[in-house]
């Protein structure tokens, strides 16, 4: 069931305590900040995140966590120059890291959204984020076995959707988008623009509508070059 | 130890002095192959861009989802939806398309690339990379895509200095530091020499400011010169 909603508010009205919340984003191309921001007004808590980062400087994720939401980070790479919220939770102990090789977080992602219970993958094998892991030497090569990553809520951004829920988005900002789309029970896109139905090439579609429940627009400009 | 002397070898030393960065970003640039997809690492390797020839058709991959990266962004070109796997705002070449991640991976994990250039902290002898993680117990480990790059690339550089500022050899008999993959390194670019790591032991292709044996005195693995037709 797509619905078109009218405020990031509502659109984040549903996620509860204690949910796995994937958030689309590269550092912060394609981070939907709107639909962080709401989620941080809204008050859940105790929250399992999913996202490639862990929040930079004082903005979005970066936020969610300096208010104590996020009980658990499953990301490939916390550590930035700008990541203080992030690092002094950890150094605290008041946050969970489960730190995943960027590849399979990914692969890991896409397979939960194409029903796939799980994979072998030589990344990381006889290294210390394969350790307690299923391995096997497959085509030669040691492999180790890898678990779908579910979601109870996805929140992207896109550029645009139609009335169908068909997404297209922009340049490198469309990173964890599709996949994440696909891995979450309940998607929750923010786009820039919403066109009539029949107003986005269907050869140029990149998700489509049936992976997507609720789309917001937000009002933020993007700068484009 | 067996360092073979010039005399036998015919002398491999190329250059009077030690690499500085640039130079060796130089002399990578000039070791990739026309027409190769190539994925540069965050930090020294992406000084390797600065020196690619157009002629050499090179298509550069960056991780977030992108194939025929241009040049940094300048000014008015700066466009926060177009950044690299450092996140630094880069520009999009003619011929380039952009994708998700996981399909981003897949050109890694799935053996497309030709060549990754990535840095390191220690490299063995038998080609194993650590270069995510010191393992100390205040550290937050960050491992990112190195891990696939590491392990999914045809062929992976490595670019470092030789020694440590305590002037201990990165090139090493086994890893102390966590591994990023094993048995992957097939080149290390050192400011002091050019080595070619495998399953047969590491041999040096080219040495700078020293002789083979100068550089067997600073390395704690058996060094040998590379055949010439390695070279």
């Amino acid at each position: 069931m797509l619905n078109f909603i009218d405020t990031v508010g509502e659109a984040v009205a549903g996620i509860k305590d204690g949910s796995t919340v994937m958030i689309g984003g590269f550092g912060n191309a394609g981070q939907p900040f709107e639909l962080i921001d709401a989620l941080l007004d809204g008050g859940a808590r105790e929250l399992t995140v999913v996202n490639n980062n862990a929040g930079q400087g004082d903005q979005g994720l970066a936020l969610l966590i300096k208010e104590g939401r996020v009980k658990k980070m499953i990301c490939s790479f916390p550590r930035q120059s700008d990541s203080w919220h992030f690092d002094a939770k950890y150094k605290a102990g008041e946050i969970e890291l489960e730190l995943v090789p960027q590849g399979n977080l990914a692969e890991r992602i896409r397979a939960a959204g194409a029903g796939i219970g799980g994979f072998f993958t030589p990344t990381g094998y006889g290294t210390m984020l394969a350790e307690g892991k299923e391995t096997r030497i497959l085509d030669g090569r040691g492999q180790v076995f890898e678990t779908p990553i579910h979601a109870d809520v996805a929140l992207i951004k896109a550029l645009k959707a139609d009335g169908k829920g068909n997404l297209v988005y922009r340049k490198t900002a469309r990173n964890f988008g599709p996949i994440m789309a696909a891995a979450a029970k309940h998607t929750i896109v923010q786009v820039s623009e919403i066109v009539p139905t029949g107003g986005l090439d269907p050869e140029n579609v990149v998700t489509p509508g049936i992976y997507v429940n609720s789309i917001v627009r937000v009002n933020n400009s993007v700068k484009a070059a | 130890m067996s360092a073979q002397t010039s005399s036998e070898t015919g002398s491999i030393q190329t250059s009077e002095t030690p690499l500085g960065r640039d130079d060796l970003a130089r002399l990578v640039a000039k070791d990739i192959r026309p027409g190769s997809f190539v994925n540069l690492g965050i930090g020294q390797p992406t000084l390797v861009s600065n020196y690619l020839e157009p002629e050499q058709d090179i298509t550069l991959h960056t991780e977030n989802g992108m194939l025929g990266m241009g040049p940094e962004a300048k000014g008015d070109e700066i466009d926060e939806d177009l950044i690299n796997a450092g996140k630094i705002p880069v520009t999009e070449l003619p011929g380039a398309s952009y994708f998700h991640h996981a399909d981003s991976f897949a050109i890694m994990r799935g053996g497309h690339l030709d060549i990754c250039v990535l840095g390191a902290f220690q490299v063995s002898a038998t080609g194993d990379l650590a270069n995510w993680h010191t393992g100390a117990p205040d550290a937050i480990p960050a491992v990112g895509g190195a891990m696939d790059l590491a392990t999914g690339a045809k062929d992976v550089f490595v670019m470092m200095t030789l020694l440590t500022r305590d002037g201990a050899s990165k090139i090493v008999e086994a890893c102390t530091y966590p591994l990023t993959g094993v048995g992957c390194v097939t080149r290390v670019y050192t400011d002091k020499a050019v080595f070619l790591t495998g399953p047969d032991g590491v041999q040096v292709r080219e040495t700078f400011g020293c002789t083979l044996e100068e550089l067997q005195a600073l390395v704690p693995v058996p060094l040998t010169a590379a055949p010439a037709v390695e070279r």
